[in-house]
């Protein structure tokens, strides 16, 4: 298997959505090669730094328009 | 089992009760260098889950307190969300405060066989999208661009070394991924956001921006490798320093 077959893989190696012989054959290639193998280690981890973040705090000024606008227009129970 | 409901100008999958644990069912590099499977636990704990499922209740009744607390637990989540896609502050806040809104007027169409946050995210990225198509209606290129074999093959390869993340602080290292995120062309964006942090399936991100599964693949791939490759230079760049 070329480099960019395996690139081309990735996300639906990282996803686990190959059928067992292409998966076989991307983990095969991975192991012949260093390059292709980082990239798949980092990219599972990138996208795991980004899913552990916690999101900023609401700014102070959209936080009060929210709950603002939530009190006001929220005086009745749900329809 | 999805009973759809009409919020704005599109159609909205309401109880989408599929615990989809697979978005990152991913394989591990360990320090062996071999790869094993492992299935990340992104779910909320059964307590967080059943403290949840009370408050819905308690809203679903009128108890505006208990709503504003859903509120408060997911305020920020929603906002990365509406920014992310929208891309633009202003529209961000509209989109979040209608989705709060539109949720609490639909609470009686939410019947608990998937998260309430799962079920907000779905109606908050209406909204956004809906927002972002108003602003600009060309912002979404139906077709794939040509691709030569050089546009996905990966640059910055280095070794980030043991615990890349630990050499920022927390408040640094969201700054990083902030900032590498808004870096993103938005069409990749938009797929990441929802179908990776959002936990949307291939087939609902691809109804949700209006392109083909192919086409959700082939930019969530392209996502994904572009944040890595620029996640690599922060931590290049710090590793080469110290």
């Amino acid at each position: 298997m070329r480099c960019s077959e395996a690139i081309r893989e990735i996300s639906n190696f990282i996803d686990g959505e190959l059928g067992a012989a292409l998966k076989h054959e991307l983990e095969a290639h991975f192991k012949e090669c260093e390059h292709c193998h980082l990239v798949v280690v980092q990219t599972k981890k990138a996208v795991e730094f980004y899913l552990e973040s916690e999101p900023e705090e609401l700014p102070g000024e959209v936080r009060t328009r929210l709950h603002g606008v939530l009190r006001k227009r929220l005086s009745s129970p749900p329809a | 089992m999805c009973k759809p409901i009409e919020i704005g100008v599109s159609t909205l999958c309401a109880n989408v009760g599929i615990e989809r644990t697979g978005v990152l069912a991913i394989m591990m590099g360990t320090p062996n260098g071999h790869l094993t499977s492992t299935n990340p636990h992104r779910l909320p704990s059964t307590i967080a889950r059943e403290d949840e499922h009370l408050l819905v209740a308690a809203a679903k009744k009128g108890d505006l307190s208990a709503f504003e607390e859903l509120v408060n637990r997911y305020e920020r989540k929603i906002f990365r969300l509406t920014m992310n896609i929208t891309g633009n502050r202003e529209d961000a806040e509209d989109a979040m405060q209608d989705a709060f809104l539109k949720s609490y007027s639909h609470l009686k169409d939410f019947e608990g066989t998937s998260r309430f946050y799962t079920w907000l995210v779905r109606i908050a990225a209406n909204e956004a999208l809906m927002r972002l198509r108003k602003r600009r209606p060309n912002q979404f290129s139906l077709d794939e661009p040509v691709e030569t074999e050089d546009d996905l093959m990966p640059r910055e390869i280095q070794d980030w070394g043991p615990g890349p993340e630990q050499r920022f602080a927390q408040t640094e290292m969201r700054e990083i991924l902030n900032n590498v995120i808004q870096e993103l062309d938005p069409d990749y964006r938009i797929v990441f956001q929802l179908r990776d942090v959002d936990d949307l399936s291939t087939e609902e991100t691809a109804a949700a921006v209006g392109i083909s599964v192919p086409a959700v693949k082939s930019r969530l791939l392209r996502a994904r490798l572009k944040l890595r490759e620029k996640l690599a230079k922060y931590f290049q760049q710090r590793g080469g320093a110290n």
